[in-house]
């Protein structure tokens, strides 16, 4: 049984097709990452994956169990989490609570929950800013608490959405290491990632999307020298130079 | 500031409170604790709204529809089948409760959100308002009169002034105490988490809608039982009294000027608009709405230069400090 | 329930979409700030109040005639929506959208508790010979001052749209409250966009408020009437949507002239603001809108 399995998804916006027919799986523990050129539709998939929208056709497996037109939500409860491209903090509420906000889908007890939000901090590196508003957070911490946010509801998969993209190289670093010893922990991970740095170092596997289309699955090394992939990021790029 | 401290100090603060509020009317003139309850009468609907509108992030324009429903329900109990208005009280939350989940349920199913909310509510209290004119002016075209019985607790009528204070005292007290737990919790985190990003809250597994409509039930009961203390503090009631506009501008001004979702905000709120609306009815007379006139000067100031209200400004400005200080 | 004559359904769909252009009218002011600025007006109708009040004033203290006072309302009604823009609604365009609401709610109350004070709640009427003029067309009688209404209201709208759609600045207006990160590289300075949006908007509930003068009382609480009717018309035919706006007011003129031949007293009131629950609920892009997820 696969952790988590796309079946034939779908997703339309008026005439124009996000997703067309995409399939794909996840085994438990793995970390796959997905590549695509802009507007590929890879944020679609993940709003589309997480229930915050319902897809036109397919169908999604989680743990064996369909969760295809359930509420973010109930998907949450069921241990699958994303963090959003753009950050999403709770601005007027402090780091800490942020945090304890994930904590509390699982732990009822204040005392606990704050507990394990600690705890959380640490391994992200915030818990000298527990106390400060997320508002005024500089963008690496952001990222860093968007993570946080959704590693306290103690998932067993986790979308990350650009998690290391906007990052000085050293924070960079920083989150490609703490993204590996989540993998560690037995936590498996879909990625969305532009930095390909990151992408190649952290993936097993990686699916290339285009158009809303799987063009290519593989190891990254295989990747990196299918003609079709570079044929698709050259293509961006010429459009690109026209463009300008 | 730790936490046990920050607990200790409001203990403290409550407890001192409570001592000097409970001695109050011993040594102040009636009118004055007359105007103490309706401080503490704005300050009790204000906490309640601050559930909803403050915690919660769903600004009701409306909520004197709960209120109005609130005292019609218990008046009309008491008037038709004699029924005891505690037992009155205690009904008119469950009826506010049942509209207000209803008309919650409504939209937040559908998505309304912000000043759309806001004004559907507003909406909602105009309906019954209007429905109750009609029905008035055919039923009872000199508003309801509750019959008057013995001054006895178990009556809920008084004479005198001063046991309405005690009582209205009690909900605040109660009411403060009820959001101060629900802020410390779980379910007060979950508010806040809505109010602030909606999407975020629902990926991180937070049932938008159900806390919404929970958020709403607690506000609407509250608000519905103030709508009885009144009717049993002025034994009569009309249609305006019930279901006007400006009593749905009353009740979330206090917490808009002390602070929504902020414990203490909407009592402070209040206590700050019946001074300016005394002071102000001395200085330019006794014409109707020149308090309003001030509370909207007020509002504007707020919302311009303290768009968090007072308690809500301090506590920023207090992590902007506190902040500073770990780098 | 009645079923009415047909003499009286002719009247009152008549009177209906007569009262439904200044209905309009006072709409299209409102929604032109909601789609520039995506601002709620609470205050929209102590706006128009003060129009009325300007023409009122002006007939009684100078003896203008309320029509000729559009001259003064008109200019001077853009001049004070645009100060308060300047000096009030500027400062929290970026404040979360219910303090927006709010601080229009407190200059409402500003504004109407400060006439009430002046002013008194009495009700006045404006005695001009014409007031209560009417010609009878077969079994409906027209009043002048409402045919007069409606027929600027549909003149000024035709005016607007026009302005909107041709001129320079109709044209940024319009790029504005359509796309606003394209208007700002396109180099339109949003800040003046807002100033003489809100100045229109207005002096558009101004100029309602004069031309209904006539035909009805003039009173610090007046605008609370028209107001909610406003939000309801807007909400209607689409916010930010212009001709929308001039449709809703003719469908709830009209909803509302024809219920209150067939339903009493407060209730044909009561359905405005159910429609207006309804359409909020159902239709949230109004009844001209596409269907929004």
């Amino acid at each position: 049984m696969f952790l988590l399995e796309i079946k034939d998804v779908t997703k339309k916006f008026g005439g124009l097709t996000a997703i067309g027919n995409l399939s794909f799986h996840l085994e438990k523990g793995e970390i796959l990452g997905i590549i695509g050129p802009n507007g590929a539709g890879k944020t679609t998939l993940f709003n589309v994956v997480t229930g915050f929208y319902r897809p036109d056709g397919g169908a999604i497996f989680f743990k064996g169990q369909e969760i295809t037109g359930l509420k973010p939500h109930q998907i949450a409860k069921r241990g699958l989490v994303r963090t959003f491209q753009i950050t999403q903090p709770f601005p007027n509420l402090t780091v800490l609570e942020n945090v304890r906000i994930g904590a509390y889908s699982r732990i009822k007890s204040n005392r606990e929950a704050t507990a394990e939000a600690f705890r959380i901090l640490k391994t992200v590196g915030l818990y000298e800013q527990r106390n400060e508003l997320s508002s005024v957070l500089p963008i690496g911490h952001r990222k860093s608490l968007e993570l946080a946010k959704a590693l306290a509801t103690n998932p067993e998969l986790i979308l990350l959405d650009e998690v290391v993209a906007g990052l000085n190289t050293m924070e960079a670093n920083q989150m490609i290491t703490t993204i590996k010893n989540l993998q560690q922990e037995g936590i498996t991970i879909l990625l969305i990632e532009h930095v390909m740095k990151a992408i190649m170092s952290l993936s097993d596997r990686i699916v290339v999307i285009h158009y809303g289309v799987k063009i290519a699955e593989g190891a990254p090394q295989e990747i990196s020298k299918n003609p079709k992939v570079i044929e698709a990021y050259l293509g961006e790029e010429y459009v690109f130079a026209k463009g300008q | 500031m730790p936490e046990s401290r920050q607990r200790f100090l409001k203990l403290a603060l409550f407890g001192i409170a409570g001592v000097i509020l409970l001695a109050l009317p011993q040594y102040i003139p009636e009118y004055h604790t007359h105007l103490m309850t309706t401080v503490l009468f704005f300050g009790y609907l204000g906490t309640a709204w601050n559930i909803l509108g403050g915690y919660a992030g769903q600004f009701s324009f409306g909520h004197t529809a709960f209120f109005g429903i609130g005292a019609f329900t218990s008046s009309l109990l008491q008037l038709h089948a004699g029924v005891n208005p505690w037992i009155g009280m205690v009904l008119a939350g469950i009826v506010g409760t049942m509209v207000g989940l209803f008309i919650g349920s409504l939209c937040f199913r559908y998505g309304l959100k912000g000043p759309f909310f806001a004004l559907a509510m507003l909406a909602l209290a105009e309906m019954l308002r209007l429905v109750s004119i009609q029905w008035m002016t055919a039923k009872y075209p000199l508003g309801i009169n509750i019959p008057l019985l013995e001054d006895s607790l178990l009556n809920f009528q008084f004479r005198d002034k001063v046991p309405y204070y005690y009582i209205i005292l009690l909900m605040t007290a109660a009411a403060l105490l009820l959001a101060d737990a629900l802020e410390k919790r779980r379910i007060g985190s979950y508010f806040k988490a809505i109010r602030e990003n909606e999407d975020a809250a629902e990926s991180l597994g937070v049932n938008a809608f159900k806390y919404k409509l929970i958020a709403m039930g607690i506000s609407a009961f509250m608000t519905a039982i103030g709508g009885t203390f009144y009717a049993q503090y002025y034994l009569t009631l009309d249609d305006e009294a019930a279901f006007g506009v400006a009593n749905s501008i009353e009740i979330l001004l206090g917490p808009i000027i002390g602070g929504s979702g902020t414990v203490f905000g909407p009592i402070l709120g209040a206590g700050i608009l019946e001074f300016l609306s005394e002071t102000s009815r001395n200085f330019l007379g006794r014409y109707s709405g020149v308090h309003l006139m001030v509370y909207g000067a007020v509002l504007i100031i707020v919302i311009v230069f303290l768009p968090d209200g007072i308690l809500g400004g301090l506590k920023k400005a207090f992590y902007k400090i506190s902040g500073s200080k770990q780098k | 329930m009645t079923l009415p004559g047909i003499p009286l359904l002719l009247q009152s769909i008549v009177s209906g979409i007569l009262i439904g252009g200044v209905y309009g009218l006072v709409a299209i002011g409102l929604t032109l700030i909601f789609g520039v600025m995506k601002i709620i007006n609470f205050a929209h109708g102590s706006f128009m109040m003060l129009g009325m009040f300007t023409t009122y004033w002006l007939y009684v203290l100078l003896g203008i005639d309320p029509y000729l006072s559009l001259l003064l309302t008109i200019p001077l009604l853009f001049l004070f929506g645009l100060l308060v823009e300047r000096f009030l609604i500027d400062k929290i365009l970026d404040a979360p959208e219910h303090n927006q609401l709010l601080l229009t709610l407190g200059i409402s109350l500003v504004i109407e508790n400060l006439a009430l004070f002046l002013w008194s709640p009495n009700f006045r009427t404006i005695d001009v010979s014409y007031a209560n003029k009417a010609t009878t067309l077969g079994p409906v009688m027209i009043s002048f001052p409402k045919v007069v209404a409606f027929v600027f209201a549909i003149f000024l709208t035709t005016v607007l749209y026009y302005f909107l759609k041709n001129t320079d600045l109709g044209k940024a207006i319009r790029a504005a409250s359509e796309e606003k990160e394209g208007a700002l590289t396109v180099g339109i300075n949003l800040k003046k966009i807002y100033y003489i949006a809100f100045g229109i908007g207005t002096a558009c509930v101004g100029a309602a408020g004069t031309v209904a003068a006539p035909f009805f009382y003039v009173s610090p609480q007046v605008g609370g009437v028209f107001v909610i009717t406003a939000f309801v018309v807007v909400v209607l035919g689409g916010m930010g949507n212009f001709l929308g706006a001039l449709i809703g007011g003719l469908i709830i003129g009209l909803a509302e002239s024809v219920g209150a031949a067939i339903i009493p007293g407060q209730l044909k009131q009561f359905i405005i603001y159910f429609i207006f629950i309804l359409v909020l609920l159902f239709k949230p892009a109004g009844l001209f809108g596409k269907a929004n997820a």
